[in-house]
């Protein structure tokens, strides 16, 4: 049983086909295949979260809203160009793979790298300032304005386009002219229900992100000491297509979490 | 790599078994029917714990009295680990993972799965969840029973419930890749010839079984994270003091759960087809619709989790959709009874043990599957929620379908896996002590539930004294018949590999090689030139005839 000459790398002579494979097609399909698989999978979970954000959102829109405003959508905006165009040269390093260009790919998976980077270091600074604002849900948490609230200013009590948050939900839970207890409570606790997801979805996001990062930095290790069996094409396209994915993910956090409007 | 295997072939072929004997060899091993060895191990060892919380649950319940536990929390911690030890160490991983790893890259005529390493680590998930959960247990156990459910899980209970959901994640994980590693395998690995409408229905079956693994998995992953979340950080998200909704997690955790009740019967569907028209040497009836239900099966699956919930305070209307969709299930999973059926319909029909085992499977899994109708419409399910009526439904179609099957796959394939044959009397035998013992055990809670026994209580009213106590004696045969096959099979192993290539005559390309086969699976290259479950009823009566000649000449 010979093993066929077009299974080898041009460049090395290697064996690149591994044992249990007929032929390369096959094995480039299989890997493919597998990660669209895993992908289809992650959306699942992530769909479990959104479901969860979904009921809530419907159940007090008042109170999403009212928090959504706390997030800036600003930073959010510069995070999505900059994810954007991650995607970007990722997609130019699994070009370089195709056409051999090595210093190319190294170039590309670094750059992605760096990108990656400046959006996990924007996304500390914005939950750095949640913390700050007492807007990280757990015993901590503050709804603004509420008597909790040691930084609550008199003066814009009673006027309603400067009203705190904790102003607002009281009024968005009048029934009839009374104040409904029971629905009261109810938005006081979407709306810290609102930051729970927030960190939770963008903290799964950012992991997601991590594990993406270190693999670009190991991939371009491995591709700087030539470990991979040709260009690693396979391997950088499958990592490519992961790093796409979180991207999409982004994609739909950003709306979802940042413009409420 | 490719030196290996090339270096394989020089000289005699050695067997999977006997290629690489040290302990190394086998943790380390990338080799399909080796992993499927080891999950064999281990799942038993999980099996036999679960058993042994079964066991003091049936003892326990002997008298009305709360006499052998404690407290009704023990109790509560008894049938709870019972549970998840033996749905997410035991059942989900049962057929697909040991019977599934040996035989589906065999099965399509491929060397291995396409993802050979990727099988091995999911093996090592399996086994830290597995450790974690004999963590939890040795220091105290879960009580919240293994559906987990909020805000007792949440807020009330004082036991390891972080814990017992992070080996749960861990175990999902490893049951995730193992469909995916499947689902992969069977589109790009099949041997040249082998078409879709050619792969064996338990390729099919373990195909739908795949599809839920991959997409239902991660929903119940993010559901008990989100527990896991509310007990560590004390965030509400289903606590409804802080606006959340316990029954949110009812829903997101059915999602998954419900499905996964899929992702354990599906596999017996698969070992069923294959054994019921080898034992009646007839060509499987309607191969198209057993295949195409199974997905179907897979897909409808999905769409039936509010019948769980139909008296959490689901809506009205919400409920009688799931009611219907739950009985469109009934429609794939009776096209596969009448298959089989149709099947053995003039068929020559041999008794032996994998085959005592697949009736049974059909017989238990139908009574199963009507109490299941009983339960998916709503006025009946008000009734009996929540009593031992749900047990034992779930008990028929897990234990009477599942584990049969189970038992009846691992007969069947015993002397390919290990080349061996075992005592044909012995295998029998346990195959009827379980089919009476199994229902001596659960037929008498169908009474109890109707009745009004509820489940989860370690007391009950004296009335029901008689028919607690049948079941426990059926538990005890029940226990007897399930030790017996560990016995004779385990024996069986000190006897020469005498087993052939096709001791059951069977048609598949797993019975065209060695037993047990050789680390690559197949010496000549596999090509299908026909379809399967070629068997001729009436050469088997001509074999028989010429057989009885024999023996009177």
């Amino acid at each position: 049983m010979s093993t066929p000459s077009t299974t080898l790398s041009p460049e090395t002579g290697e064996q690149l086909l591994l044992h249990h494979f007929g032929d390369l097609e096959q094995q480039h399909l299989s890997s493919s295949l597998g990660m669209w698989f895993f992908l289809a999978s992650e959306v699942m979970f992530f769909t479990g979260m959104i479901a969860a954000y979904a009921v809530y959102r419907a159940l007090s829109p008042e109170a999403f809203h009212l928090a959504s405003l706390h997030i800036d959508k600003w930073l959010g905006f510069f995070n999505t160009w900059v994810l954007l165009t991650s995607s970007w040269t990722m997609a130019l390093a699994v070009r370089c793979t195709q056409v051999g260009d090595r210093r190319g790919i190294l170039r590309y998976l670094l750059l992605t790298a760096v990108f990656g980077t400046a959006f996990l270091g924007v996304k500390a600074y914005e939950y750095g300032t949640k913390i700050e604002h007492h807007l990280f849900p757990g015993p901590h948490f503050v709804v603004p304005g509420s008597p909790r609230d040691v930084h609550a200013t008199e003066e814009g009590a009673g006027d309603a386009a400067h009203a705190s948050d904790y102003q607002k939900l009281r009024d968005a839970s009048m029934v009839d002219g009374q104040l409904d207890v029971k629905e009261f409570a109810n938005n006081l606790g979407r709306f810290q229900l609102m930051f729970v997801l927030y960190f939770f979805m963008t903290g799964i996001h950012a992991f997601h992100m991590i594990i993406g990062i270190v693999l670009i930095l190991l991939f371009a290790v491995l591709t700087k000491l030539h470990w991979f069996s040709g260009y690693g094409q396979t391997q950088i396209e499958m990592l490519g297509l992961y790093w796409h994915f979180v991207d999409v993910v982004w994609v739909f956090l950003y709306p979802l979490l940042y413009l409420i409007e | 790599m490719s030196a290996s295997a090339l270096s394989s072939h020089d000289g005699p072929p050695v067997d999977y078994l006997t290629n690489g004997t040290t302990i190394r060899s086998w943790l380390l091993t990338t080799d399909h029917k080796r992993i499927g060895i080891l999950y064999m191990v281990s799942i038993t060892f999980f099996y036999l714990i679960g058993a042994t919380f079964a066991g003091l649950i049936r003892l326990e319940l002997m008298t009305p009295k709360g006499d052998l536990f404690s407290s009704p929390d023990a109790y509560n911690t008894a049938f709870t680990m019972h549970g998840v030890v033996m749905i997410f160490f035991f059942l989900v991983p049962s057929i697909p993972a040991v019977l599934g790893n040996f035989l589906l890259p065999l099965m399509i005529g491929a060397k291995d799965l396409a993802f050979p390493k990727i099988n091995l680590l999911s093996w090592y998930l399996y086994i830290i969840g597995g450790a974690m959960g004999l963590w939890i247990m040795a220091s105290g156990g879960v009580d919240t029973g293994w559906t987990f459910y909020t805000p007792l899980s949440s807020l009330y209970s004082k036991t390891h419930v972080v814990g017992a959901a992070c080996a749960v994640f861990v175990a999902g994980f490893s049951s995730i890749l193992t469909g995916l590693n499947f689902l992969v395998t069977t589109h790009t690995m099949r041997a040249p010839g082998m078409t879709w409408y050619r792969i064996p229905l338990f390729v099919w079956s373990m195909y739908a079984t795949s599809l839920i693994q991959v997409l239902g998995t991660p929903v119940l992953a993010i559901s008990v994270v989100l527990v896991g979340l509310e007990n560590f950080f004390g965030v509400g998200v289903f606590d409804p003091r802080l606006g959340g909704d316990p029954i949110l997690f009812q829903h997101l955790f059915w999602f998954y759960s419900h499905p996964a009740v899929y992702i354990m019967v599906l596999p017996g569907f698969a070992v069923v087809s294959e054994v019921i028209p080898c034992f009646s040497r007839r060509p499987i009836f309607g191969y198209k619709f057993v295949a195409l239900s199974s997905v179907a099966i897979a897909v409808f699956g999905f769409l039936v989790w509010g019948h769980h919930l139909f008296v959490s305070g689901q809506s009205m209307y919400a409920g009688a959709v799931f009611s219907i969709l739950s009985f469109m299930v009934a429609i794939p999973s009776s096209i596969k009874v009448f298959n089989w059926t149709a099947t053995m319909y003039k068929g020559s029909i041999r008794f032996d043990a994998p085959m005592l085992y697949c009736l049974a499977f059909i017989g238990l899994f139908m009574m199963g599957g009507v109490t299941g109708l009983m339960v998916a419409s709503l006025a009946i399910d008000v009734h009996v929620h929540d009593t031992y009526f749900i047990i034992s439904h779930f008990h028929y179609i897990m234990v009477g379908g599942t584990v049969s099957a189970y038992l009846g796959g691992i007969h069947f394939w015993w002397p390919k896996m290990t080349g061996r044959t075992y005592s044909e009397f012995w295998a029998r035998l346990a195959a009827i002590l379980d089919f009476v013992g199994f229902n001596l055990t659960f037929f008498p809670q169908y009474v109890l539930g109707y009745l009004g026994m509820p489940r989860r209580y370690f007391e009950y009213r004296p009335e029901f004294q008689v028919l607690n106590v049948l079941s426990t004696a059926g538990a005890t045969v029940l226990a007897i018949g399930m030790v017996m096959p560990m016995v004779y099979l385990l024996l069986s192993l000190r006897g020469p590999k005498n087993a052939g290539p096709n001791p059951w005559g069977a048609t598949g390309l797993e019975w065209h090689t060695d037993s047990p086969p050789t680390t690559f699976n197949f010496v000549e290259p596999v090509v299908v030139t026909c379809d399967p479950y070629l068997y001729s009823p009436e050469e088997a009566e001509r074999e028989y005839e010429h057989a009885q000649h024999d023996v009177v000449a």
